[in-house]
């Protein structure tokens, strides 16, 4: 062989070894949360968190109950503004400005900011206006644009398929999985920049569990993504990055894969590996 | 014995679980250990009986390899360990996987003790002294590393490999020199070189099993380094 053969049969491996591992990808932070205390009463219930979420990602929030996870989850579309005792300190940036802003106009941040609850809660409606509801209170009534927006919603979440011929029926018919993916269909029916997912699939079967953790895969090629679970697994499946919080206190967060093998603080280990600190 | 990394978890049933795991790669580690110290006696003294019974040993290794395996892909199966636990599994299969390569030197070993057997003279014995107590060593101190679940010693260990790497290239030099002086008993001096490559081997095994240690306790890979680089990263804070 000449030296030009031998060149020619040199192979590069760098595309097979590419890093699927998201430390390596270019990142843009959507959400910043800055020293966030929050208080129920006389209760501290979250203590100093500065944590980043980035844009088209999944973070997931892990942690024992009464850690705080769904408290923080809920201050990134203000739903505390609804607890009487719940006060706030600090700053939750979206793309740079802060939403508990005096000037923010809240209605309008929960259109940017959606949120899917651990029990699905569909409206004794035909599934048609569950996913239409909210283009109709923003005013829109114009029937194709309705009628594509929710055809677009529901393949979005993965239940088109399943219900194009029974648009018309009443959303309570449908099974829990179906339910919470139609309540996915209808948050992301309005087009928002974040969904905020606390226990989305904690009351669902298995299948119907992989269905949500699979549509989340899909969602996050349009939307940033909180997801909130009890289920370890599930967050090592679904999410780029993870935080641990514990007693009200961010522990760590890091990249899902290094934060499942190889965690910096000991509390997190403890908890992954089900130890007794 | 350090038990505090594989306990306290939750539940006591997993504790177990892993317990049973090391302890049977501690009691496969014991059997390698002794089917090679025999070996090693068999080919010095030229006792073809010992050397024999080593060669039978072989496959209680083998089959504690295939169990050893088995029991962690059960345990992944069904526990789905993350983090220390996670890591402790994925290492302890690629251990026993040396451990068992190491047995199969032991083997090798044995078997050209029965072949050189009435050769005994054969053997640069007094230069191979030296090769075997530092391969001895490195096998020993791996385990104990493993059985303490400590990584403090790995670095002297692994620089004992540069060591036997270099007593092997001396005797190599050695056997040469001797098949040049007297071409009949070439065959012979090639048998003594397939043993003290096996030996030799042995101390590589060893070192790869201090490599998965330092995987296994810091999550760090530190396969392929140069010792200077396997320092540094065994030094390197978290």
């Amino acid at each position: 062989m000449t030296a030009q053969q031998v060149k020619s049969h040199s192979i590069d491996m760098s595309s097979v070894l590419r890093d699927k591992d998201v430390s390596q990808q270019p990142t843009e932070t959507c959400i910043k949360v800055e020293n966030l205390n929050l208080f129920y009463g006389e209760k501290q219930a979250l203590h100093g968190i500065n944590m980043e979420m980035q844009k088209k990602k999944v973070t997931a929030y892990i942690g024992p109950s009464g850690c705080g996870k769904s408290t923080l989850l809920r201050c990134i579309n203000r739903m505390n503004d609804l607890v009487d005792s719940a006060r706030i300190e600090g700053k939750i940036l979206l793309d740079g400005d802060n939403i508990y802003d005096k000037s923010v106009n809240v209605a309008a941040l929960r259109r940017r900011v959606g949120m899917v609850f651990q029990k699905p809660n569909p409206f004794p409606k035909s599934i048609f206006e569950n996913v239409a509801y909210g283009l109709r209170i923003q005013g829109i009534n114009d029937k194709r644009v309705l009628e594509e927006t929710v055809e677009k919603a529901l393949r979005g979440a993965a239940l088109w398929d399943e219900m194009k011929d029974r648009l018309n029926d009443n959303a309570l018919g449908m099974s829990g999985g179906q339910q919470q993916r139609l309540v996915i269909a209808r948050a992301i029916a309005i087009e928002p920049e974040v969904l905020l997912l606390d226990e989305p699939a904690s009351a669902l079967d298995p299948i119907s569990t992989l269905k949500i953790e699979e549509l989340i895969n899909e969602l996050k090629e349009k939307y940033t993504i909180v997801i909130v679970t009890h289920n370890m697994q599930q967050a090592a499946r679904v999410s780029d990055y993870t935080a641990f919080m514990y007693m009200g206190e961010l522990i760590e967060i890091g990249t899902t894969s290094e934060l499942f093998t190889n965690p910096s603080k000991k509390q997190t280990e403890d908890y992954i590996t089900g130890r007794y600190g | 014995m350090d038990n505090s990394k594989i306990g306290h978890h939750i539940s006591e049933q997993f504790n177990k679980e892993l317990e049973d795991v090391r302890n049977k790669v501690m009691a496969m580690g014991g059997l390698v250990e002794q089917q090679l110290e025999l070996a090693i006696e068999a080919l010095i003294t030229g006792n073809i009986e010992q050397a024999e019974f080593v060669i039978g040993q072989d496959n209680q290794i083998d089959t504690l390899e295939v169990a050893i395996e088995l029991e962690c892909t059960q345990i992944l199966a069904l526990r789905q360990p993350t983090a220390f636990d996670l890591r402790l599994l994925l290492a302890v299969i690629k251990i026993v996987h040396e451990l068992e390569r190491i047995g199969n030197k032991a083997k090798r070993i044995a078997e050209m003790a029965v072949k050189l057997s009435s050769h005994t003279n054969a053997m640069p014995k007094h230069d191979m002294d030296r090769m075997v107590e530092l391969v001895k060593a490195m096998l020993d101190n791996a385990l104990d590393a493993f059985a303490r679940m400590s990584i403090e010693e790995i670095p002297a260990i692994t620089e004992r490999d540069q060591k036997v790497d270099r007593e092997y290239e001396n005797i190599v030099r050695l056997l040469i020199t001797h098949m040049m002086e007297d071409p009949r008993n070439i065959t012979r001096f090639l048998d003594v070189m397939t043993t003290v490559r096996a030996l030799e081997r042995v101390g590589d095994h060893a070192r790869y099993i201090c490599e998965h240690l330092v995987f296994m306790i810091k999550g760090e890979n530190v396969r392929h380094l140069t010792q200077e680089e396997l320092v540094d990263k065994i030094n390197q804070p978290r």
